[in-house]
């Protein structure tokens, strides 16, 4: 302010032409996907989940490979052994089997249980939410009366109903854990559908003749991919979580199968005697737990930025 | 407001209403007889024992038998040991209250501190002590984190009991493994909330006026930021009851989530669905409560006109 200035004619001089480039744009443009990874890339903690993710599916899949034994094949002169001796790298449980082997095929089981019940989830989730959402009015009020129920019968009750009455195996478990798990996923879709149905891209392509279903695949559900993944994510390590809890508790997998949870409750029957038969499995589903949720948390910093915290 | 208690309380008991006629039918859909060994017995011998449990009536007419104790408080007869179910559930119930209630006091107090001293302290060692905690309490399922407590603290360590119950002691692993998930969601909600409500205006002003850190940091930070916090409790509870049911059988703590787990694996029908009414009651009450609260504790939340 105190300084002194002085003003010269030019100064004043209109800039003129330049503007005719204003609108261009130097940089490369950066897609709403490429502009996520870029965020993504930069969570170290995000990144770590990746690899432990992929060193686990990996591991679920090759494991069993890796040595001459299977998940299946009892051994009693062995049973119990901690030590790695004869390629039980994990040692062996109660009845001398491999847990090396148990704890991958477990691991995979676990795995195909938490992935078909989060697909099942998001299909039952995105049609009704999605509906719920874009046609509003009284169909939204029915099925949101509806929810509401639903939701407010703890999930564990409808799960632990449901396993008695069907035969356990992994589809039940799926089903049952995707009964209750489809309301979240469904109330983000209609949340999001609530906010975007009314942006002027929509009326434009009402304007133009599309379809109801044109305007909710094409248009509508591509713009809440974004939440709809954080979601799944989340959803994955609840729907892990879940399958364990209901092995442990006697409703999910049958000895003499394996899953996570099943490994964890036949471990905990001889856990002071025999800590290792325990740990091995209940260490792989806690990094397995942890790693999805330390994804899900990068996730949601890169798609959905505004929500960081 | 009474307006809306009214319409929640309604809600609440066609929730209950659903649960019990769903449970009661699905359990007497089950194939099989309820009697264990029945192709021992004798058909006389089987028939007299079906009339005892009134297992031999139509279907309608024991639902609504049922329902008629329900109201009196009466939750049938266990199949399994012939006691009264709502005997039993109430002999389990003092010690998983008490666990439960230790566990989610812990959990609270813990996970205030360390929520709130992460944010004081942002971006120090403790803010990422706090982190990791919250990140492996959320990944770590209660169980996992119960078994291996009683592994190394209780067998290991010998510094107290691994199982069982009794004493005082034995009240304390479980409890802890209980207020783990609370602890991590706790100091997760406090933490980001107390970062916001640092930054206020009013933070500045009470700084200005001179009044000391510590009153500054209670009365007007944590205060503000406490509001989220209290909308976790109702599903935190609510965990605390679920993770009870394994982390109960884990320690061989006698109280209902043994009792729960047990009544499954012995297909003990009238004691699974007396467990499960009692569940769902104890549980829809802890949302229904959390959310009256909810609406004390902040006035500008209007839940009463709120719409989605």
């Amino acid at each position: 302010m105190s300084t002194e200035k002085t003003y010269t004619p030019e100064l004043f001089e209109p800039i003129g032409q330049l503007e005719k480039r204003a609108e261009q744009l130097n940089r490369k443009q950066v897609g709403v996907w490429k502009d996520a990874w870029l965020r993504f890339r930069q969570n170290k903690g995000a990144l770590i989940g990746v690899a432990l993710l992929l060193v686990i599916g990996l591991l679920a899949i090759f494991g069993p490979l890796m040595n001459d034994h299977n998940w299946e094949t009892q051994n009693l002169a062995i049973k119990n052994q901690s030590a790695n001796i004869d390629g039980h790298y994990m040692g062996t449980d109660h009845f001398g089997r491999d847990l090396w082997q148990r704890v991958w095929y477990g691991a995979k089981i676990s795995l195909e249980i938490a992935f078909l019940a989060v697909f099942l989830d998001v299909v039952i989730g995105v049609t009704i939410g999605g509906i719920s959402g874009y046609f509003g009015g009284r169909i939204d009020m029915f099925i949101q009366r509806f929810i509401e129920v639903i939701y407010s019968i703890p999930n564990l009750i409808i799960i632990i109903m449901l396993l008695m009455w069907m035969e356990p195996g992994i589809l039940a478990i799926a089903i049952a854990i995707a009964l209750t798990g489809w309301v979240p996923m469904s109330r983000i879709v209609r949340a999001q559908i609530l906010k975007l149905r009314s942006q002027e891209y929509v009326l434009a392509a009402r304007t133009l003749g599309a379809s109801h279903k044109r305007i909710l695949l094409k248009h509508l559900i591509p713009n809440v991919m974004g939440p709809i993944i954080i979601a799944v994510t989340f959803s994955i390590p609840s729907a892990i979580f879940f399958e364990a809890f209901l092995s442990f508790i006697g409703l999910g997998i049958r000895p003499p199968e394996a899953s996570l949870g099943l490994l964890i409750s036949e471990g905990n029957q001889i856990l002071q005697l025999f800590p290792h038969v325990l740990l091995w499995p209940a260490l792989v589903l806690s990094v397995l737990m942890l790693a999805f949720n330390l994804v899900g948390d990068g996730l949601r910093d890169a798609l959905d930025p505004r929500m960081k915290k | 407001m009474a307006r809306y208690i009214l319409k929640r309380f309604s809600l609440m008991i066609v929730t209950l209403f659903i649960i019990i006629t769903a449970t009661f039918f699905l359990i007497h859909s089950l194939p099989g007889s309820p009697l264990q060994n029945a192709e021992k017995l004798t058909p006389e011998l089987q028939a007299q024992i079906l009339a005892q449990y009134g297992l031999d009536q139509p279907i309608h007419i024991q639902y609504f038998k049922y329902l008629g104790g329900l109201v009196q408080g009466d939750l049938g007869t266990s199949i399994a040991n012939g006691q009264s179910v709502t005997g039993l559930l109430m002999n389990g119930f003092s010690a998983s209250v008490f666990i439960g209630a230790q566990g989610l006091i812990l959990g609270i107090v813990i996970g205030l501190i360390l929520g709130v001293l992460a944010a004081l302290k942002r971006n120090t060692w403790i803010d990422s002590f706090a982190t990791g905690t919250s990140i492996i309490g959320v990944s770590v399922p209660s169980f996992v984190l119960a078994a291996t407590l009683s592994y190394f603290i209780g067998v290991e360590l010998g510094w107290l009991p691994a199982n069982l119950w009794g004493t005082y002691e034995h009240t304390i692993l479980p409890s802890i493994a209980l207020s783990f998930p609370v602890v991590a969601q706790i100091s997760r909600y406090v933490r980001t909330e107390m970062v916001e409500v640092l930054e206020q205006d009013y933070m500045r002003t009470a700084k200005a006026k001179g009044i000391s850190r510590l009153a500054i940091t209670v009365k007007h930070a944590l205060r503000n930021a406490l509001i989220p916090a209290v909308t976790v409790m109702g599903p935190l509870a609510a965990g605390i009851i679920t993770g009870s049911l394994v982390v109960e059988s884990i320690f061989a703590v006698p109280g209902m989530g043994k009792i729960f787990v047990d009544s499954i694996t012995s297909k003990d029908y009238t004691m699974v669905m007396g467990s499960t009414i009692f569940y769902s009651v104890l549980i829809i009450s802890a949302l229904f409560i959390v959310d009256l609260l909810y609406g004390i504790i902040d006035p500008r939340i209007r839940i009463s006109g709120a719409k989605e």
